[in-house]
């Protein structure tokens, strides 16, 4: 009971965020609307035992690259708005209905698969230990070592990318 | 009780405002964040599935994604940046510099 209605607050939450992200004027409500959406989710994964990621989630998302977006707002100081545009519900129309063909699709697809196969034990979220730290360690650093070596090296090739094209002079 | 199917389909409506926001705004930031809101759908649905069939490997997919949108993220702002000094501009409606 509990679980469910940690979920169903934490799926409202989420939502709300995101569609206020989406949806806001002003870019810096936006990105602090992201930083609740980021916290919403991170919860999530608490509430699903996944403290690890989580914790990761907490600090690479809404710690990081929320105030990477923070400062290139910052230094993106317009003069006009963004979006004064041409026609700015120009593609709206189309974008809502294409949104919403690819949710009624997935919503379907997982719908449809749900009743299908009754096949395999439903864990459920709080239903083991699988998240636990030394479970995704063991993981990560035995049968994942080859990928997380190459994502160290992406993170320092796009460290040096990023450095090189936000030069003064590029 | 919560199964996947509740996951997946909190994962289908994000990924959906996500699809919402990169097809209807024209400021290019807020583009990037809808991406950002798609990468946390796909994560949400990878760690349901982790739960679901107890195997820690999503969850470790998960952080790779993570740490694949923060190079992303890293990379698509200073194109943002430059492009802005150059341009004058963050409206994608404007960035048609390679056309002509």
């Amino acid at each position: 009971m509990l679980t469910t209605l940690t979920f169903y607050t934490l799926a409202f939450l989420i939502l709300v965020f995101a569609a206020l992200v989406v949806t806001a004027r002003n870019t810096v409500y936006s990105i602090l609307f992201l930083v609740g959406d980021f916290l919403a989710v991170a919860l999530l994964y608490a509430a699903m035992n996944s403290m690890f990621v989580a914790a990761i989630q907490v600090l690479v998302y809404a710690g990081g690259i929320v105030v990477l977006y923070l400062f290139v707002v910052m230094l993106v100081n317009l003069k006009r708005p963004a979006e004064e545009a041409i026609a700015p519900q120009r593609h709206n129309l189309l974008g809502w209905l294409l949104s919403a063909a690819v949710l009624g699709e997935l919503v379907f697809l997982g719908v449809y698969n749900a009743f299908r196969s009754a096949a395999g034990p439903n864990l459920g979220p709080a239903g083991g230990t699988v998240g636990f730290v030394e479970n995704v360690g063991v993981a990560l650093y035995a049968d994942y070592l080859i990928p997380f070596e190459l994502a160290s090296m992406l993170l320092l090739v796009a460290m040096v990318g990023a450095i090189i094209l936000a030069r003064r002079e590029l | 009780m919560i199964t996947t199917t509740h996951y997946m389909v909190l994962s289908a409506a994000l990924f959906m405002i996500g699809v919402l926001g990169v097809v209807t705004r024209r400021n290019i930031i807020i583009i990037f964040m809808s991406i950002e809101l798609i990468l946390n759908a796909v994560n949400i649905n990878l760690m349901a599935f982790s739960m679901r069939w107890g195997n820690p490997v999503g969850q470790v997919f998960t952080l790779f994604v993570i740490a694949v949108a923060a190079a992303e993220a890293a990379v698509g702002l200073g194109i943002i940046l430059a492009l802005y000094r150059n341009k004058d501009t963050i409206n994608i409606d404007e960035m048609n510099i390679m056309r002509s």
